[in-house]
């Protein structure tokens, strides 16, 4: 069993995300080791990215507050060294195509390989892109998640035949933020990937509060927040670390 | 290999959730682009509605004072709404209506590619909104205006540099968001397939008309064809009919700002690297670690990190040449154009006309240049004057 069947294996997967670099690395690294200390499954730590897309007001501000601190890949990936001496945690990336490929993606791999990074999450990466990445993932044994999204429909068939690891289902339409109604076809899109394939499936976008991620995980295999989280972080900066483990104790404690 | 690529250029790089959205325009632009009721609707719509064919005028006072090639301009300047950018929006609001759309969105930098979304929008029933970075509401402030007056809803883009790309971005969240009803009319030769392939068709209306004019007036195809490149639509609709003419120079100019050796530039072919963004794989501005990077032009419409992937192939072919033109050049263009020929050009426009003075002269008196006049300069006049030290405002 690999690092990544682990996560979901002992129950429902609770799954902070943050941006590595906001405000500053000396603290994201803290807030890796506190998350994994306070319970959570799988981190998924985002490069900071000029230009997110996907992204909502909360986490594009944190992409911009980590990179005008000076945050860059290589960085990143020196810290990471940094926190695998101490802590195993299983930890996904998060980034968008550009910063792999620039970098180099054979590079890229074969750095997050070496630091123990899981699993990557591309949002600007859809099915009909993901030999772009997916070569090298296989070489250097990262995972390439897929995604699912409410418009996806009959695609789910063949996103979730091909997927490893797990399946991230993107549970609204938009760019991730907190919302106070989360998508309620969910459950449908998750029943549509079971009937394909065994893989577990974690929910994200939109959720913040412990009764929405409860509510999703009667269904799911866990639940993945990002722009509460990364809130936390902007309201409270260089102080933020005990509001985070707090909040992080809390959701686990939800999901149980 | 994924889909509309251009040699390794291309592809769809963009959200899950807005792949069946554009998989649903592939399949109904392959269906209605043979459709006669829709090729008539559309050819309707561009001579009784945007004006065309435009003139190709030959500049007898610009050739004279040049001493070199003969210079002819493509008057895309004339067209309804004062720029090439109708021919597109003409195209693609159609479709959208023909999509059962009822909503179209679009990005602007200058404001041309907002104005004639919004002037279709009206014309055609269809709810309007544009985003526009807020830099380009600040120097474009009348056509937010005229937007506006059309009946469009401008959202003015704080995020990022505030600027064309910030635009994209803002429009693209918004598609995903609400794809459903709604349209998003990408304005340049850019983006996911099959957004290069769409405009870059509708735009090649362009060419398709210069080879015609000159054939009748010349007897022979152009020398050279000179075009300013942003993400390069005007350009792409010039170039397009006369790629398997190899006779025939592509030459492409593009925004150096204040100069390619400095970082006020959006010089993407000169400075830039390949890349993945905005849904494609071409050149962008950027640095090493992916990062896009904020560039610079007195030309709104040209203040972009990236270009068209075709324009992308076409120079690793070797086909198109791209040269960067800076903001005094451009400037000194858009006077001389006015004084000389009686025509004020887009300050984008004004980066074609600039390149050819430099090289109409050393061309041979039998040679023939067309420039694409891809806009008319009201719109840049006041920037124009505070450019000069003049305090216009609008």
């Amino acid at each position: 069993m690999n690092k990544l069947q682990q996560v979901f294996a002992s129950g429902k997967a609770f799954i902070p995300f943050i941006t590595a670099g906001d405000p500053s690395l000396e603290i994201t690294e803290q807030l890796v080791l506190q998350m994994a200390a306070a319970g959570a499954d799988l981190i998924e730590l985002g490069i900071p990215f000029s230009d997110p897309v996907a992204e909502g007001q909360a986490i594009q501000d944190a992409d911009s507050r980590a990179l005008s601190g000076g945050a860059t890949t290589d960085k990143i990936f020196a810290m990471l060294g940094r926190i695998r001496k101490v802590c195993q945690v299983p930890i996904a990336f998060m980034t968008y195509v550009n910063p792999i490929f620039t970098y180099g993606t054979d590079g890229f791999m074969k750095n997050c390989q070496e630091v123990g990074i899981d699993a990557v999450i591309v949002p600007d990466l859809p099915f009909e892109e993901k030999d772009e990445l997916r070569p090298f993932c296989l070489k250097y044994d990262v995972n390439l998640i897929s995604m699912i999204a409410p418009t996806s429909n009959k695609r789910i068939r063949m996103i979730a035949n091909e997927a490893q690891g797990f399946i991230y289902c993107v549970s609204s339409m938009g760019v991730t933020g907190v919302r106070r109604e989360i998508g309620n076809n969910v459950e449908q899109m998750i029943k549509l990937v079971k009937e394909v394939k065994d893989i577990p499936c974690a929910v994200g976008f939109g959720i913040s509060t412990p009764e929405q991620a409860a509510k999703m995980v009667e269904f799911s295999d866990g639940v993945i927040v990002g722009s509460a989280i990364v809130k936390i972080v902007e309201q409270y900066g260089v102080n933020c670390v005990p509001y985070v483990v707090k909040y992080v104790c809390m959701m686990k404690k939800a999901i149980k | 290999m994924s889909k509309g690529r251009f040699g390794i250029y291309g592809g769809q790089y963009i959200p899950e959730t807005l792949m069946n959205a554009v998989i649903e325009l592939e399949e109904a632009y392959d269906y209605f682009k043979n459709d006669q009721k829709f090729i008539e609707e559309l050819d309707d719509l561009r001579k009784n509605y945007a004006g065309r064919p435009s003139l190709l005028y030959y500049a007898k006072n610009m050739t004279k004072d040049l001493g070199g090639a003969k210079i002819y301009l493509k008057r895309e300047d004339l067209n309804h709404t004062g720029s090439h950018k109708i021919n597109n929006v003409l195209g693609q609001v159609l479709l959208a209506k023909r999509m059962g759309k009822t909503r179209v969105i679009a990005e602007t930098g200058a404001g041309q590619h907002g104005v004639a979304t919004a002037t279709v929008a009206a014309l055609m029933g269809m709810e309007c909104e544009i985003y526009m970075g807020k830099e380009d509401t600040d120097r474009q402030a009348l056509n937010v205006f005229r937007m506006e007056l059309l009946g469009a809803k401008v959202h003015t883009v704080t995020s990022g540099t505030q600027t064309l790309k910030d635009a994209v971005n803002e429009t693209m969240r918004e598609w995903t968001k609400r794809v459903k009803d709604t349209h998003y009319v990408l304005g340049s030769v850019m983006g996911a397939h099959p957004f290069p392939i769409i405009v870059r068709d509708f735009q090649s209306v362009i060419g398709c008309e210069v080879k015609q004019q000159m054939l009748e007036k010349e007897g022979r195809l152009p020398d050279v064809l000179l075009a300013c490149v942003g993400g390069g639509s005007n350009a792409m609709g010039l170039f397009y009919n006369f790629i398997d003419d190899a006779n025939v120079r592509l030459i492409g100019c593009e925004a150096a700002g204040y100069g390619v050796d400095t970082e006020k530039t959006a010089a993407t072919m000169a400075i830039g690297s390949v890349g993945i963004f905005h849904g494609m794989k071409s050149y962008f501005c950027q640095d090493q670690f992916g990062q896009i990077a904020p560039v610079y032009s007195i030309s709104a419409g040209l203040d972009y990190p990236g270009v068209g992937p075709e324009h992308a192939n076409l120079r690793d072919l070797g086909r198109a040449e791209y040269v960067p033109v800076t903001d005094d050049e451009a400037v000194e263009a858009f006077e001389y154009l006015a004084r000389i020929e009686g025509i004020i050009p887009a300050i984008e426009s004004a980066h074609a006309v600039a390149y050819a003075r430099k090289i109409a002269p050393k061309m041979s008196q039998d040679q023939q240049m067309v420039i694409c006049l891809s806009g008319r300069g009201d719109k840049d006049v006041a920037a124009i004057a505070r450019y000069r030290g003049g305090q216009i405002y609008e």
